[in-house]
């Protein structure tokens, strides 16, 4: 499997957020080509490829989709947001924020930013397995992604 | 133009003529009263004089009736020029010679019946007796004219008009340097009043001329300028003062804000994020390991699930609550029916409570000019309240309306629910204050708080009247503003 396989690309710093989004895409067939990323320092490395590993720079990788928290240590989801939505060569990528809080500040600037979706994760179980779900059907499997 | 309207240089010299005229006015005339009687006294004197030597000289003519002797007595006359006439009777009173200074011959009296000196219009004339020792012989008849008092009083008239004009003259020169000591101090006081109120120059001073009272008031006047200024130099600190404290205020009030919407940013994100994986992995823990967990295991795991869940609603809750407060309200006509309806189908599409039995009664309500978002919390959380008090009764009956009241929109909502203690009515709109356990109806406590804050930013207010199971009803007013008005952002 090499990196243009990947389809998902999740940037959560939250262990249990991230294993409970995980486990509800495994749950529904759509986590085969899922990398998870601790923070937006690793996230940038692996889009544009001046990361850990000199040798996977061949090809950049083009995930179908990038779900993207806010509040990460070292460089935040606006920051990474901001990175690949202003380089023409990963603009097209499609990215959601997944964001803890109801009271975000940076709504408007994700969207002058170019974000495609923002999604306030529910604290509700149910609710979240719900939108995860949903999620992922749309973009993973609904949406038809840019070529390139 | 009125005499107070014009210029006090004009008017000071107005007076000083006018004093001037009338003093020379009233010196002139007494002296020609004087003149005029002491004139008449001393021509009647002098006449009489001149009747009595006449009179002498005429006994020894009159005595031996030799008519030549008198025409030449009285011929003497000449020297007299003002003695226009003269004439001698007999004792019978006949006519017996007669004396004429010009060409013209003057009528003389017939008799000489009338005795003394009169004056006519334009002559003097008399009558006296000739007397030789006590005998009466005849009479001597003297007419004299006017002209000398004439002349004089034209030669007076021509001086004192002289005298008018010098000392009017000299009135008009003199007062001309001498009114200044009174209208210059004035005129510069006025000049000065003129440019302070014009250029709002405070620092300008009038010059103070002399110790008079016109010094004593430019004195005043500059202690007046001195406290205006000085007035004006603490006015101008203390509102430098002021709005440094205004620019300062807002910028601890924006510290503040900002740090208050950090806070409630941190509390939503931080909190949520741990309930998340409680309720979570309490979920995950039911599906994976159901096999291997007993009925009281499962309990447990709702009860943490539940309660994680009430916390949950509990931040939204309480950060909606703060919100209230920090946000601006956008104004727009809102149509309570509309709304109402819509709210009643969401509710019945949760399906949280039976609401195919409550009996609903929903009158024609007011719109009214306020905040959409919020008035629609404000109906959410009355009529859910309502859903919810209700809800163990057989037939729960809602009813919704509104009135008007001393100039308010009243809205109402009414159940046939548990009802409430009205002693405890104080606690009803406070912050996490609730009247029923959460084992009997949930709920954070926050819901009627939010309603009475919503109320009062748009300067209405709530109230509620309950009776113990027999159902509560819930007012809130709104003022009767004109729901046609645009938006408009408070």
């Amino acid at each position: 499997m090499t990196q243009n396989l990947v389809e998902l690309l999740l940037v959560e710093d939250n262990i249990n957020d991230a294993e409970l989004t995980i486990r509800e895409l495994k749950k529904n067939n759509m986590a085969n080509n899922l990398i998870h990323l601790k923070d937006g320092e690793e996230a940038l490395a692996f889009i544009f490829g001046n990361g850990t590993s000199a040798g996977q720079q061949q090809a950049l990788p083009r995930p179908k989709l990038i779900l993207l928290d806010i509040q990460m240590p070292k460089v935040n989801g606006i920051e990474v947001l901001q990175k690949i939505k202003s380089d023409p060569a990963t603009r097209t990528i499609p990215i959601v924020i997944l964001t803890s809080s109801k009271e975000d500040p940076d709504i408007q600037k994700c969207y002058a930013l170019g974000v495609n979706s923002y999604i306030i994760k529910p604290v509700n179980f149910e609710s979240f397995t719900v939108a995860i779900k949903n999620l992922g059907f749309y973009w993973l499997l609904l949406n038809q992604p840019p070529l390139g | 133009m009125l005499f107070k309207d014009i210029p006090i240089r004009k008017k000071l010299m107005r007076i000083i003529f006018l004093i001037n005229g009338v003093v020379l006015m009233v010196t002139c005339v007494t002296f020609f009263i004087y003149e005029f009687y002491i004139f008449r006294k001393t021509s009647t004197e002098k006449l009489a004089t001149i009747g009595k030597i006449i009179a002498a000289n005429s006994t020894a003519a009159l005595a031996f009736d030799n008519p030549d002797d008198a025409k030449e007595i009285l011929s003497a006359l000449k020297t007299e020029p003002h003695i226009v006439a003269a004439a001698l009777y007999d004792t019978a009173g006949n006519l017996f010679s007669e004396y004429f200074s010009g060409a013209g011959m003057d009528v003389l009296p017939a008799t000489s019946e009338i005795k003394g000196y009169r004056f006519t219009r334009s002559h003097l004339e008399g009558f006296e007796p000739v007397i030789q020792e006590t005998k009466l012989l005849g009479t001597l008849y003297l007419k004299s004219d006017l002209e000398d008092m004439y002349d004089r009083f034209r030669l007076y008239a021509f001086i004192a008009g002289a005298v008018i004009l010098l000392s009017f003259l000299l009135a008009y020169l003199l007062s001309k340097i001498l009114q200044k000591s009174i209208s210059k101090p004035v005129l510069d006081l006025g000049a000065t009043a003129k440019i302070i109120s014009e250029q709002k120059d405070y620092s300008v001073r009038a010059v103070r001329i002399g110790n008079d009272e016109l010094g004593s008031l430019t004195e005043a006047f500059n202690h007046m300028l001195d406290q205006i200024q000085a007035q004006n130099l603490s006015l101008s600190v203390f509102t430098q003062n002021l709005e440094q404290k205004v620019v300062e205020h807002t910028a601890q009030l924006e510290s503040v804000n900002k740090e208050l919407e950090a806070f409630s940013y941190s509390i939503s994100h931080d909190l949520r994020a741990p309930l998340r994986a409680i309720i979570g992995f309490s979920a995950i823990l039911e599906e994976d390991y159901s096999s291997k967990l007993d009925k009281e295991a499962r309990r447990i795991t709702s009860v943490i699930k539940k309660n994680a869940g009430t916390m949950g609603q509990l931040i939204d809750d309480l950060l909606a609550f703060s919100r209230i407060a920090r946000n601006d309200m956008i104004k727009a006509s809102v149509d309570n029916d509309e709304m109402v309806k819509e709210i009643i189908d969401n509710l019945a599409m949760a399906a949280q409570y039976d609401h195919a039995k409550i009996n609903w009664v929903i009158g024609p309500l007011s719109p009214v000019y306020a905040d959409m978002n919020t008035i629609r919390q404000v109906w959410i959380n009355l009529i859910s309240n309502a859903v919810k008090y209700s809800s163990k009764k057989e037939t729960p009956h809602i009813e919704i309306g509104s009135f008007v009241k001393e100039g308010q929109i009243v809205f109402f909502i009414k159940d046939n629910g548990v009802g409430f203690d009205e002693k405890y009515r104080n606690k009803l709109f406070k912050v996490f204050q609730r009247l029923h356990s959460a084992d009997e109806f949930e709920g954070t406590g926050v819901g009627l708080a939010l309603v009475e804050k919503i109320v009062s930013k748009h300067m209405g207010k709530v109230w509620a009247e309950a009776v113990v199971d027999t159902g509560a009803t819930f007012y809130f007013s709104l003022p009767a503003g004109n729901v046609h008005k645009k938006n408009v952002i408070e």
